[in-house]
């Protein structure tokens, strides 16, 4: 394999994959928004948690609320949402990878039975 | 074999990362790395689930845990995620100063979260619940202790920055750097908002009961 170096004259995308890419991130005003909302998802959860439903109703409504605050956390803080897409790729495979393979793994030892 | 090109940065500045996709090397190992740590958790947390509600002997989490407790610790954690990403907007902006505060804040609440987390492992021992006692105390141990040990190594990560901040020793163009501890700092946080679900607020059927042995 042959390999180049190149010194300099880097090409447009690179500058803006590397270093200093301020431009696209959310504002700070952005960011302590996304942590409001996640310190109310997290209030929520806690306040559903002490209710005395059943847990056929309070079971999916802590996952859709862990899962809305998992998200926002990815997509603002890590950036998933405005960084190059491979990164995205990348990630959710070893996220798809693992929630397929264990929840496989559930249902074969009859957890949800 | 197709030739590769590897950018190193040079004649605007030696700030950039390595690479030979278009993406930084470093970023992108990062990524691969989270992605495989989805693996590791995803298998912890797993083995939780399927021995939930299957001790024999007490104690069981309904005796120990303490929601309202455990809940600051999750709130500390999230506030964490927020002052990282302040850290990382101020490094953008190269404004140094409020760069190494927003570190520092981070590290401080990190280490108030592991700190809360050795509190809850000494009350709960104290209370009978050791590694060997039973099912719960295995996996619960497990788990949460591999995440804490995650928390200690994202603080000392934090700490190195905000040392090599004073030392001179981080590019003029800090952001690169304090973006991949970042990374590493919000997948710990996701991790938690799962276990906090999963473990603490998700009630476990008591034994002889629906779901119990």
């Amino acid at each position: 394999m042959a390999l180049e170096e190149r010194h300099g004259g880097e090409p447009a995308d690179l500058h803006a994959q590397a270093g200093a890419h301020a431009a696209g991130h959310p504002s700070p005003k952005e960011y302590v928004r996304i942590g409001v909302i996640l310190f109310v998802l997290t209030a929520l959860e806690i306040a559903a948690s002490y209710t005395k439903v059943s847990g056929a109703v309070l079971i999916p409504t802590l996952f859709v609320l862990a899962i809305v605050k998992f998200a926002l956390v990815v997509l603002w803080f890590m950036h998933l949402k405005f960084d190059d897409r491979r990164y995205a790729r990348f990630f959710v495979m070893g996220l798809a990878g693992a929630s397929i393979l264990y929840l496989v793994v559930l249902i074969s030892f009859k957890v949800f039975l | 074999m197709a030739d590769v090109a590897i950018e190193r940065g040079g004649g605007h500045g030696a700030d950039h990362p390595e690479t030979t996709t278009g993406l930084p090397h470093t970023k992108l190992a990062m990524w691969i790395f989270l992605a495989s740590e989805c693996m590791l958790f995803g298998a912890l947390i797993t083995t939780y689930v399927l021995y939930r509600g299957r001790s024999l002997v007490p104690p069981f989490p309904a005796d120990v845990f303490d929601i309202p407790y455990t809940s600051v610790s999750s709130f500390v954690l999230l506030a964490s995620s927020l002052t990282m990403v302040l850290a990382l907007s101020a490094a953008q902006q190269r404004d140094e100063g409020r760069m190494r505060l927003w570190l520092l804040a981070t590290a401080l609440l990190g280490m108030t979260f592991v700190g809360g987390q050795v509190y809850e492992f000494t009350a709960f021992y104290d209370e009978g619940l050791k590694l060997s006692t039973n099912l719960f105390g295995t996996t619960f141990y497990v788990l949460t202790g591999f995440h804490g040990v995650h928390v200690t190594v994202g603080v000392l990560m934090l700490l190195s920055l905000f040392g090599m901040s004073f030392a001179r020793r981080l590019p003029d163009d800090p952001s690169f750097p304090v973006e991949m501890v970042g990374l590493y700092w919000h997948f710990v946080d996701i991790v938690w908002i799962v276990i906090f679900t999963v473990v603490y607020l998700i009630p476990t059927p008591s034994p002889g009961g629906p779901g119990g042995p």
